[in-house]
């Protein structure tokens, strides 16, 4: 089901009377999920993204702006008329049912002529929870399971009514490092074998790159960028999208470009030919930078990581934004470990610029 | 012994002195007492061991009067002021605008003195030589026959005992029930309203499960409450509760005691046995019953 957002608007009234005014949470939204996608929402907290998706429930209603479920306005229609499934951050899990009676919640509550026997729930109820792989303990309460089932049955509960649409906010904050990396790859499993268009919502780039189809980029209520995550990482369209993804972070310099060359310092770094002369802030990937002994870019080296694959290098610009820069080299480059100073030079595809004022991308 | 065990009997040792000598000790005095037959506290003396005590307080018209009003109290007060505290408290947990002023105005009998409350009931019931009380002026008013509250028929004392009994319990039911209610996880009602759950359902399904310890605890220890009721009578109806026929089964342990027909510590500690095995038994029942329908996350 293809879900479409039109100037999707929500503001909430500011409870410091003082101030007055509103808050706006989701600001003039735009965009199209297309069907049968995974797709991330992925911000920062208290950039709206919850705020959508709750939008998209049904549990929010927006201020302004409509919602469609393929060609169907669903802006006004209640979370159960609209056939969304939603699993909660806390998973909110009946505590006094039994696994079973969690699935078979939703069916239950079917009304009229949708209204089921006792067998086809249990039916429906055990084919959601083989495919979430928790049909060995559907006589279980929620307290006897692993933060990890809980998660299933949550999904499980989820997919029982066979929604439209899936939604998940945080699925995977609860979760510690090792069963996440394994619960993500499920997420995605499930989401390909079921076809079910997949928003969720998430603060961790890695998570939302990492099994998303594409990602949408949040800031302050605001819709940053939208794409595949290779692109929107590659390509991104202004400085917080470039700082927001990717772990070890971008190293953000203080540069200037004149006469078509881009200087960090005084140290000519890269041909910028066609850029006007201005200060820019210049984004370096940590993977950006090759050691090269006679290259234009030197930074003071304070410290060697060797992580096996590839090794870091921890340096110092006085032009970086953070303390330390942080550059990644494959594992067999030749360095000297006593070394005070390394010059690099830099991929031209893994630096970006952007303006300082609004810290818009310079395209080059 | 070993060394932690020790010291752990240690620490427990305050305890059990004090339990020892102001709650076990006085439970054994009272079961002595209360099978020691012609038992004489002046003289220390006594005829002889046995029941006679039981079956002479099983017999007195004063105490199986005190049994009915207990029950009858203990019936309509229980389940009316649990049921009148959930309903409040559903509302209290739903309005956002006044919510506070209305938690307090509700809270307030509950720091009121109960002999100050019982005069105000009394001031409201009772029918005097210049007034008729203010709840009479209101049924004439809409055109009913005046009623004596306080000195009329069983069943207009007994209704007056109720509301007041009921009006005193509300408020620490209110507090506890609008905390568990506030307390029940938001999470889970927006999951069910996704579900597509009615209200009702929601209620039923998720409400009442999730708050029902609560309930369950408020149910013993109304039940508990109840069966002792003494000092609310005596509030509204004055001490001499066997003339109004209104007295409780605390109420005539008391009289057995300290009051004019006094002096029968034996009678006394028999009835209170009696009270306390019915007591138990309520307890019991209620914690069997429990066992089915709580249910504890």
């Amino acid at each position: 089901m293809k879900i479409q957002l039109q100037h999707l608007t929500k503001k909430y009234p500011n409870r410091n009377k003082k101030e007055g005014g509103d808050i706006i949470a989701v600001n003039d939204f735009n965009f199209t999920i297309p069907d049968g996608k995974l797709i991330g929402l992925l911000g920062p907290s208290g950039c709206g993204k919850s705020t959508t998706l709750n939008m998209i429930c049904g549990l929010e209603t927006p201020t302004s702006g409509r919602i469609f479920f393929g060609e169907d306005d669903v802006t006004d229609l209640p979370p159960e008329n609209r056939g969304v499934g939603m699993v909660f951050q806390s998973y909110a899990l009946y505590p006094h049912l039994t696994v079973r009676q969690n699935i078979t919640f939703p069916l239950e509550n079917l009304k009229g002529k949708d209204k089921l026997t006792k067998e086809v729930m249990n039916e429906k109820a055990l084919e959601a929870a083989k495919l979430v792989q928790i049909d060995q303990l559907m006589d279980r309460k929620p307290g006897e399971l692993s933060g990890g089932q809980q998660q299933r049955v949550a999904i499980a509960r989820a997919l029982v009514k066979r929604p439209r649409v899936l939604l998940l906010d945080e699925p995977l904050s609860n979760l510690d490092a090792r069963l996440r990396l394994q619960t993500r790859e499920e997420i995605r499993r499930i989401q390909k074998e079921t076809g079910i268009t997949t928003v969720f919502v998430t603060h961790d780039q890695e998570e939302a790159m990492s099994i998303s189809d594409e990602i949408v980029v949040m800031s302050a209520g605001v819709l940053q960028q939208i794409g595949k995550p290779q692109e929107v990482y590659d390509d991104p369209i202004n400085l917080f999208v470039a700082k927001f993804l990717g772990t070890p972070a971008i190293n953000v310099f203080d540069a200037a470009v004149k006469d078509g060359r881009l200087y960090i310092g005084d140290e000519p770094v890269l041909e910028t030919p066609g850029v006007e002369d201005q200060d820019v802030y210049a984004g370096i990937r940590p993977e950006g930078l090759t050691l090269t002994e006679d290259g234009p870019f030197s930074m003071k080296l304070i410290r060697v990581e060797v992580m096996g694959r590839d090794t870091s290098l921890i340096c110092l610009s006085p032009f970086a934004q953070a303390d330390t820069v942080r550059v990644i080299v494959p594992s067999d480059s030749i360095l000297d470990p006593e070394a005070v100073s390394v010059r690099f030079t830099v991929k031209p595809a893994k630096i970006d610029l952007f303006r300082k004022d609004t810290e818009e991308r310079i395209r080059l | 012994m070993d060394k932690p065990n020790r010291k752990a009997w240690l620490y427990l040792l305050p305890a059990l002195v004090f339990l020892g000598i102001f709650m076990v000790y006085p439970l054994f005095d009272v079961l002595i007492y209360s099978v020691e037959e012609g038992y004489n506290s002046a003289s220390q003396t006594f005829f002889g061991v046995g029941l006679y005590n039981y079956s002479y307080v099983l017999r007195d018209p004063y105490f199986l009067q005190a049994l009915k009003n207990t029950f009858i109290l203990v019936i309509i007060t229980v389940p009316l002021s649990t049921g009148i505290a959930l309903l409040i408290s559903l509302g209290l947990n739903s309005i956002t605008k006044f919510k506070e002023l209305f938690q307090t105005i509700f809270f307030l009998p509950y720091v009121t003195n109960t002999l100050a409350v019982g005069l105000v009931f009394m001031i409201l019931f009772k029918k005097t030589p210049y007034s008729d009380g203010f709840i009479n002026l209101l049924i004439h008013f809409f055109g009913g026959s005046t009623v004596d509250f306080i000195d009329g028929p069983y069943w207009a004392k007994m209704f007056v005992m109720s509301f007041y009994t009921v009006w005193v319990v509300l408020p620490f039911k209110i507090l506890i029930l609008t905390s568990a209610l506030a307390s029940v996880d938001k999470d889970l009602y927006k999951a069910a309203k996704v579900d597509g759950a009615s209200r009702g359902r929601i209620f039923r399904k998720i409400t009442l499960p999730m708050i029902s310890p609560m309930i369950f605890y408020l149910i013993i220890t109304g039940f508990i409450g109840a069966f002792k009721a003494y000092a609310d009578e005596v509030a509204i109806f004055g001490t001499n509760l066997n003339a109004a026929g209104m007295n409780t089964i605390v109420g005539f342990v008391y009289d057995m005691l300290y009051g004019d027909s006094g002096g029968y510590p034996s009678y006394a500690s028999a009835a209170a046995l009696i009270l306390f095995a019915i007591v138990l038994t309520i307890t019991v029942i209620n914690l069997l019953v429990s066992r089915r329908t709580v249910t504890y996350s």
